[in-house]
């Protein structure tokens, strides 16, 4: 009766807020996942990142390598904490509240973005465990206001987008055990196909290929530029930027169609 | 009362298996209709397409006189649902439960809290309200998934085996709270048990379904009276029209849910 008249797209934002509220309101309530979720980043600069500066077998020009991959970590913390979003749709289908939004008025792809954006804004805790393990390995970090805003809308927007991607697997497999089949599969080709903990230009053509129509590459990117003091971007913030928005809006328009499905 | 349910040859197939066979029936307005069937009968597949979850292969429906196939959102803001798994948030309060949904319905924001309030009166939850949901017992979910599904005042209210799992006591406070609805707000309840007891103590209507196919459809008095001379009980009736009792039948699936459903609830 109120809203129905309202422009539908201000309905569609406030919708898409509500179920990122109570999705957040939910880690209010118990929070310990994302004190788990600290150690996978902690690991990967502390030791993988560490051995590998101490090497000197990875070549990333005028950046120090521990430089180098503190945003390819962030980055991947993000998708790791991500990807595996869809078992949460997976788990809600069983029980039936997947149903009861469905039942409601609500756009479909308010649902899957509502979510969406709750996975990103729950990834922030990731950058500021990494930005502390960054603080102290002496990474020159760029503090200006504009590249710390660049960071957390880049972090949010990368979470939406590959744990849109996850709910679409979840509409598709349907089963706990088959998505958890799947998540292995996706997440390490996704790692290693982009410039997270190396640089694209000592890869091998087909790889390099590969690396360019893969999202996190972007995501790598954009995080690199900002974070960094004194990085420069290797596509430009502007395409980064592009390349994930778009990508974003067509999951969510998939996810959106495909959600559905889960109510059957 | 005019009819607020008709449902016309409604028919679901899922490859070649027809889950629900050219069903027609009309419920009317402020009836509290019961769907009877034995597991894998058709009951949560009709369920599921008038309540817009599943579209229907062929046929049409129209709840609170919108078509579920061309008007699906007008059909959601005139329902309410609570399926047979279970369907409320345990990581969120009664409060939050109740919270996301005045706000997913357009509740009025200066009327939420009010609404919320009387709700959580009306299935006596106001001293839970501000309990993790994941403490409730089974009968208190039950009840906050009614509140919740009757928020925004449906005028039919679609429940999937609401009693399943449930303790009799448990049982009579929930039936207790469907019957008010109708009482105090004229609500129509369209539901499915494959409990006897409860079809026959509380449905002003029956209707039986067999292999996706309507056997039988009347007051229990007239479904009793079918049977000819002599008393019968709903038993008998149900095995004259479904040809077995209620225990057989279902796919893994079905039982499966089941199980989970009572394991959670009970």
């Amino acid at each position: 009766m109120t809203t129905a008249f309202i422009h539908p797209l201000i309905s569609f934002v406030g919708k898409t807020f509500v179920i990122t509220e109570f999705e957040l309101r939910k880690l209010r309530h118990d929070f310990t996942e994302l004190i788990t979720r600290a150690l996978q980043p902690a690991l990967w600069l502390l030791i993988f990142g560490q051995v590998f500066a101490r090497s000197g077998m990875m070549h990333t020009g005028n950046v120090p390598y521990l430089d180098f991959i503190a945003p390819g970590i962030l980055a991947q913390s993000v998708l790791f904490v991500a990807i595996f979003y869809g078992i949460n749709v997976i788990w809600e289908r069983d029980l039936g509240i997947v149903q009861k939004f469905l039942v409601s008025p609500t756009p479909r792809a308010a649902l899957v973005l509502g979510k969406g954006f709750s996975a990103g804004i729950r990834t922030l805790s990731q950058a500021i465990v990494v930005y502390g393990l960054s603080l102290l390995l002496g990474v020159r970090l760029n503090w200006s206001p504009l590249a710390l805003v660049n960071v957390l809308a880049v972090v949010v927007l990368a979470a939406t987008l590959f744990s849109t991607f996850s709910l679409i697997i979840a509409c598709i497999v349907k089963t706990r055990e088959r998505f958890m089949g799947v998540g292995q599969v996706l997440t390490m080709p996704l790692f290693f196909a982009s410039n997270a903990i190396y640089p694209t230009t000592i890869m091998p053509v087909w790889l390099k290929v590969i690396s360019h129509l893969n999202p996190l590459t972007y995501v790598v990117d954009a995080l690199r530029t900002s974070m960094l003091a004194g990085s420069a971007s290797s596509f430009g913030l502007g395409l980064d930027y592009a390349v994930i928005l778009v990508t974003t809006v067509i999951l969510v328009l998939i996810g959106a169609r495909l959600y559905p499905q889960l109510g059957v | 009362m005019g009819p607020i349910v008709e449902i016309e040859s409604l028919t679901r197939r899922f490859g070649v298996f027809t889950a629900v066979d050219s069903l027609t029936i009309t419920a009317n307005a402020g009836e509290v209709f019961g769907l009877l069937g034995s597991n894998g009968a058709g009951k949560s597949t009709t369920i599921k397409m008038l309540t817009t979850l599943l579209p229907p292969t062929s046929g049409e429906a129209r709840v609170g006189g919108f078509s579920i196939t061309k008007e699906p959102v007008e059909v959601r803001r005139a329902i309410g649902y609570v399926p047979q798994a279970v369907s409320v948030d345990g990581s969120l309060t009664g409060y939050e439960n109740l919270l996301i949904f005045a706000k997913l319905y357009d509740i009025p924001h200066d009327e939420q809290k009010a609404r919320i309030r009387e709700q959580l009166e009306f299935v006596g939850l106001t001293a839970e309200a501000g309990r993790m949901v994941g403490q409730y017992s089974g009968g208190m979910v039950r009840r906050l998934e009614i509140a919740q599904a009757t928020l925004h005042r449906p005028r039919v209210l679609f429940l999937d085996e609401p009693t399943v799992g449930l303790d009799p006591i448990a049982r009579d406070a929930v039936w207790k709270h469907l019957v008010d609805l109708r009482t105090n707000y004229g609500t129509t309840l369209f539901l499915t048990t494959h409990y006897l007891e409860d079809a026959e103590s509380h449905c002003d209507r029956i209707a039986i379904m067999h292999l996706g196919k309507l056997a039988a459809l009347g007051t229990m008095k007239e479904l009793e009276a079918s049977l000819g001379v002599g008393s019968h009980t709903l038993d008998e009736v149900f095995v004259h029209y479904a040809g077995t009792t209620l225990d057989s039948g279902g796919t893994f699936r079905d039982v499966s849910a089941e199980r989970t459903t009572e394991q959670r609830l009970g």
